[in-house]
């Protein structure tokens, strides 16, 4: 463990047990990362409790970091600071300060990595933690190229712990569509959910592919189900489909759509509902499955089959969380991940189907954070490493 | 031209419709109007005479009715079904002039049953025509596209100016039913009557399941053989899943014939397969997009757990090539990205896993709510495609960690139609009272599709099913220890490449003298030879294809190949080519018996038993070879010979002292004898091991196939045959005279004997008399077929093996006589407890 050289003026009086001379919290900067299949998300903690003498004894090198993440909101070519979910006041190790999401392409981990190099930060820490599978596939670049650990932590811990954090911090965190039937939006409402008795509860991570984990108390959880049918899906297909290329574009595209056009209803193969089995007539039938007929094809433009895509999707990771749901006997269903981000066309999907088909017996709850919660929860589990 | 239409094969039939056609109106007054009552009007039928001659030639003569009974129109395939009669004449012998108490009679008064039998006063050879009539089910599977081409060949056809149409319907079913109602109606000019789908899906598997043998499976990628069928379960499984697929999917839990739920279901089924890689490939069609699939590799679109993890996966005990992201790298391509970068082949690979993955995981997902353990796939999606049976046993397995079953059908493309045509011959004809065989030489087979000329300007590849309604419903044999393991055959010769190898090879070598045998049979007739011919090609056709393919039919072994023959046979009419044969064999042979009985009963009783056994034994070893593969009836020996040889020769057999042992405890009550060829092995083999039985007070059932099979003796000949031996022998004459000893029908058409397939008035007279001893004899059916099969009663299995590779097989070198007497088992219970089937 590394020894505090200013230790007093890092611990700032810290009443940390134990902590008597011999600093025990980690050297600044304090980050999470958690790097998927698609995209990279960093968590920075910004210390906002920075006393003069601190800030004269901090090394130049922590300035110049500090300064350019919270300078900017975009870096390089690619990376991108959500500046509204930035949370400030956050307690976190005895310190008080505020948190910063970042995000850019797993693509362009060459770039972060020259980044870390040219802004030295290997003089200030020997170890970032990191969690999901680019923590594996860039270890060794990391190591080799600017001397850093990746200290590979647990994912689904890592989630489940961000979850809890960011919920406890953050009063309107966890949320709920009400009356989301997609073709009544005047009626659809964003609405505040208590989450502080949560257990049990289904946690749907929708990333490029999907993570379905059943939550039964703090340390109870296990991954139970999950598909490859993802958010990759959904912008690879857009990519194919209409020569899209980011996510803002596909969703963009989706938003004026008509999937309607794309989609075999069950009223367009059995004319109305199809009452045996309770099945109304504007349910999919078959998801494009108008377009196996040509003069269908040439009616259809782009943006209907980006939103086709989007539905298809998200129905179908609907229909797999609620079956899960069903089989773990759960009856709350979060999801979280970046899929979900600027993407309110498929939470209210979700919220649909989840209610619809469980006759209310079911319940869809977001989070205003979707895609950060592994990324903070390796940030808690630095902190609390050097902490025990 | 006349012959023509039995000389092609089925696949062609449609077409051959169309020739004939001038002879519609001839050929209706040809017709008997016997027929049930259908709910459609015939259309029209067809009348094909060969010419029969004298008695000792009989072929089959067909008349078709055709009648179109049912389509299914789904989103992209299109099933047509119709029916047609089968016509057939065939010998049969009076039951009603003798005083022989038929088994058959007793349980029904015979006015109902052999009504058609004409009395005839005096028992000899002589012998009277009857002409049967049976179904047979056409079902043809195309692509929805095509529905106007296949609506106006119908019309062509069937349909004699609208006019007559007025007021008849047809049952349509799927969700074209809704769409192409008025094409139908407008080009057919029928009332189009709509069925619901599902019910008829269900209807159309569970139909499935209780009549065709091996129609289930399961598929094994990397199994050898990749196909495990599943036999014929009495019963299907309740409860079981139906995931049909089509172009959406519907899971549907069923729990009997009438009880069933939609349990769930996705959008993303087949049509968005079609519809996604229309969009993203230049694919023409289904098939065409099925086929690019199987050549792509999906790991270039999607992505992997290992793009993610880097080479470090297995850290993770994660298998690197699990799919992380369907898709997921399609999203990365570089700004210029035209998609041109993935190969279509590529795109069409994922999309087919992606979507198979998917369903499997959701049908697996309601099959655990509702705590299944079974799955049947159907629908036009998985077409018995091993790449989406894969994928579909893969996530089925993966998600219930190997506790759900994932099984396919042969015949999945057609449930519905069959749904639909039960319930359009519900009126009229009860379906469920039958039973049904598959019709090989009109049958495709599994991925088997076949070019027909209907339809060959658009170069469209069709499927074909025929099932043939069979004269009496068959039900499981009492005697078995268990019907649910009961395995008719001995050897899967899918599993066994090199018995598969030998067999066939016997079979192709044999094809020749059976096409000879069967010219010659009616060489009076100048078509003979040409048909012999293209029974010939046909046949080794098939052969050649089973050879690549031993799943096509399901389960491959030597009874099928033998049966499959027969149905090739029959096809180009030569119904019966052994016919004079026996007839001579059992002349020839008869007039020994008066000497050979004496000299029986010359000796003391052991030695008697000693003796009706040998001549079971010599009965069977005269014609082993000639019913194996070889076919030749030609055995040297004389019946003198073979009769001193009987006399001369000690065969070393191992049961036969347990066997006088049990006969010198308490007689039987009554003994079932599955007979076998005709000549020397039932008249000097069966007749005198019967007649000892007699003396005991043991009944005895003769049991002879219903149709006349290569040299087997017939039910018919059977029949005259007891009547004529009853003149020289009191015993026999006595028991035939007080129902002691009768002959019944097996049910069967094969050499061979699938003891879970037997005539309903059999398995209620095995019942009915308390059968306590079974005997199988014949390589064909103690050997072949039931060698493994054990039974409640006591049995005995008598064989002897010429050949020397089967011989080899058994353990031994040939010639190996068998001669097993299996006791019941002491716990087995009393047969007594068989209850009659509550059919009679």
């Amino acid at each position: 463990m590394a020894q505090c050289d200013d230790s007093q003026s890092h611990c700032n009086g810290l009443a940390v047990a134990g902590c008597k001379g011999e600093c025990v919290l980690p050297h600044m900067p304090w980050f999470g990362m958690d790097v998927g299949g698609t995209l990279a998300k960093l968590v920075y903690f910004e210390p906002t409790d920075v006393t003069e003498d601190e800030e004269q004894q901090e090394v130049e090198t922590l300035r110049t970091i500090r300064r350019y993440l919270t300078g900017n909101v975009a870096y390089g070519s690619a990376g991108i600071r959500d500046v509204h979910l930035q949370m400030e006041g956050v307690r976190l190790g005895g310190r008080t300060g505020t948190l910063h999401f970042i995000r850019f392409p797993t693509s362009s981990m060459r770039a972060f990595i020259e980044l870390t190099k040219e802004k030295k930060l290997a003089t200030l820490a020997d170890t970032i933690c990191a969690t999901g599978g680019g923590a594996y596939k860039f270890e060794h670049d990391f190591k080799t190229e600017v001397n850093l650990t990746l200290q590979k932590l647990d994912e689904l811990n890592s989630l489940i712990q961000g979850i809890h954090f960011i919920d406890s911090l953050y009063l309107s965190e966890c949320y709920y569509w009400s009356h989301p039937d997609i073709r009544d939006s005047e009626q659809c409402k964003k609405l505040p959910f208590d989450f502080s008795d949560p257990y049990p509860y289904l946690v749907v991570n929708i990333g490029s592919g999907v993570s379905i984990l059943a939550v039964r108390s703090k340390d109870e959880y296990q991954r139970v189900s999950g598909t490859s049918l993802g958010g990759g899906t959904f912008l690879g297909l857009c990519c194919l489909l209409t020569g899209c290329q980011t996510y803002e574009e596909a969703i963009e595209m989706a938003t004026h759509g008509d999937s309607t056009k794309v989609d075999k209803l069950v009223k367009d193969i059995y004319g109305g509902d199809y009452e045996r089995f309770n099945l109304p007539g504007h349910i999919v039938a078959s998801s494009f499955g108008h377009m196996l007929s040509p003069e269908h094809r040439e009616d259809v433009t782009k943006c209907d089959l980006a939103r086709a895509t989007l539905v298809t999707i998200t129905n179908n990771i609907g229909s797999i969380a609620r079956m899960t749901a069903l089989n773990q006997g759960i009856d709350k269903v979060v999801f979280v991940g970046n899929f979900l981000r600027v993407n309110p066309i498929a939470m209210k999907l979700l919220a649909y189907a989840m209610e619809y088909w469980s006759k209310g017996q079911l319940k869809a709850l977001f989070l205003e954070h979707e895609g950060y919660m592994g990324a903070v929860g390796c940030l808690l589990e630095l902190v609390k490493q050097k902490l025990s | 031209m006349r012959t023509e239409l039995n000389n092609e094969p089925v696949n062609q039939y449609f077409v051959n419709v169309c020739t004939l056609k001038p002879r519609y109106s001839e050929a209706r007054s040809g017709c008997r109007s016997q027929s049930p009552q259908l709910p459609i009007d015939k259309f029209g039928c067809i009348h094909a005479v060969a010419q029969v001659k004298m008695f000792t030639i009989r072929h089959v003569v067909t008349k078709n009715d055709l009648c179109l009974s049912s389509t299914v129109i789904g989103g992209s395939l299109a099933k047509l079904a119709y029916f047609s009669k089968v016509s057939r004449k065939r010998i049969r012998y009076p039951s009603s002039s003798s005083n022989v108490l038929d088994p058959a009679d007793e349980l029904n008064p015979p006015a109902t049953l052999n009504d058609h039998d004409p009395v005839v006063h005096e028992c000899s050879f002589m012998n009277v025509e009857t002409e049967e009539q049976a179904w047979r089910l056409h079902f043809i599977n195309f692509e929805t596209k095509y529905i106007e081409t296949c609506l106006d060949f119908v019309k062509r056809n069937f349909v004699r100016g609208a006019r007559n149409m007025n007021g008849k319907t047809i049952k349509v079913t799927g969700g074209g039913a809704y769409k192409y109602k008025d094409l139908i109606t407008d080009k057919l000019g029928f009332e189009v009557s709509k069925e619901d789908e599902i019910q008829c899906l269900i209807e159309g598997c569970n139909f499935l399941l209780k009549n065709i043998p091996d129609e289930s499976f399961m598929y094994h990628r990397h199994g050898d053989p990749q196909y495990e069928f599943m036999g014929l379960p009495n019963e299907p499984a309740f409860p079981y899943l139906l995931v049909n697929i089509g172009s959406g999917v519907s899971i549907l839990k069923v729990e009997s014939d009438t009880t069933y739920e939609r349990i769930g279901g996705t959008s993303l089924g087949g049509g968005s397969f079609w519809g996604l890689g229309s969009l993203l490939t230049k694919a023409k069609g289904f098939d065409e997009l099925l086929e690019l699939a199987e050549r792509g590799d999906h790991r270039s679109v999607d992505m992997l757990v290992k793009d993610i993890y880097g080479g470090s996966y297995d850290l993770i005990g994660l298998p690197g090539d699990v799919i992380a992201s369907s898709f997921g790298r399609a999203a990365r391509s570089p700004r210029d990205a035209s998609g041109t970068q993935y190969k279509e082949e590529d795109i069409a690979r994922s999309l087919l896993i992606s979507i198979s993955n998917d369903i499997g995981q959701i049908a697996c997902l309601n099959a655990k709510l509702h705590g299944i353990k079974r799955i049947y796939f159907g629908g036009f999606f998985i077409r018995c495609r091993p790449i989406t049976m894969y994928t579909l046993t893969f996530a089925i397995n993966y998600w219930s960690k190997g506790e759900i079953q994932a099984l396919f059908l042969r015949h999945e493309g057609y449930l519905g139609a069959i749904g639909a045509f039960l319930k359009g011959t519900q009126e009229s004809i009860d379906a469920h009272k039958y039973s049904w065989d598959e019709h090989l030489p009109g049958s495709s087979g599994l991925q088997h599709p076949v070019m027909v000329s209907f339809m060959r300007q658009n170069s469209s590849k069709v499927d074909f099913l025929e099932l043939d309604c069979l004269e009496q419903p068959l039900a499981s044999c009492p005697l078995l220890l268990s019907t649910e393991t009961y395995s008719a055959d001995t050897w899967d010769l899918a599993k066994d490449a090199e018995a598969r190898d030998y067999w066939i090879s016997c079979f192709e070598r044999s094809v020749n003298e059976v096409a000879e045998r069967a010219a010659q049979s009616q060489n009076d007739q100048s078509s003979a030879g040409e048909r012999a011919d293209k029974f010939k090609s046909k046949y080794l056709q098939k052969l050649s294809d089973l050879r690549e393919q031993p799943f096509t039919f399901g389960s491959l072994t030597v009874r099928t190949l033998l049966d499959t023959r027969q149905q090739y046979l029959d096809e180009f009419q030569f119904s019966d080519p052994y016919l004079q044969q026996r007839i001579k064999d059992d002349e020839e042979v008869l007039q020994f018996l008066p000497s050979h009985l004496a000299s029986i009963d010359a000796e003391e009783w052991p030695e008697r038993q000693r003796i009706v056994v040998q001549g079971l034994l010599a009965g069977t070893s005269r014609r082993a070879d000639a019913r194996e593969h070889s076919c030749r009836l030609t055995n040297n020996a004389s019946v003198e010979e073979t009769i001193s040889l009987l006399r001369g020769r000690r065969w070393l057999l191992d049961d036969l002292d347990a066997w006088i042992a049990r006969l010198e405890g308490e007689p039987h009550r009554c003994a079932v004898i599955f007979v076998d060829s005709s000549g020397f092995d039932i008249i000097m083999g069966i007749f005198p091991f019967a007649r000892e039985l007699l003396r005991r007070g043991t009944d005895v059932i003769l049991c002879t196939n219903s149709k006349p099979v290569m040299n087997e003796v017939t039910y018919s000949e059977l029949f005259i045959l007891a009547h004529n031996i009853a003149a020289m022998c009191d015993v026999i004459g006595g028991a035939l005279a007080a129902g002691r000893l009768v002959v019944m029908e097996s049910g069967q058409h094969s050499p061979c004997l699938d003891l879970s397939r037997i005539d309903e008035r059999l398995v209620a007279a095995m019942a009915l008399r308390g059968a306590d001893l079974v005997l199988l004899e014949g390589v064909s059916k103690a050997v072949h077929t039931n060698h493994d099969a054990r039974f409640r009663c006591d049995a005995i299995k008598v064989a002897i093996v010429d050949d020397a590779w089967l011989a080899g097989r058994l353990g031994g070198a040939a010639p190996r006589t068998v001669f097993s007497y299996e006791p019941a088992p002491p716990s087995g219970p009393a047969t007594t407890d068989l209850a009659a089937p509550s059919v009679l």
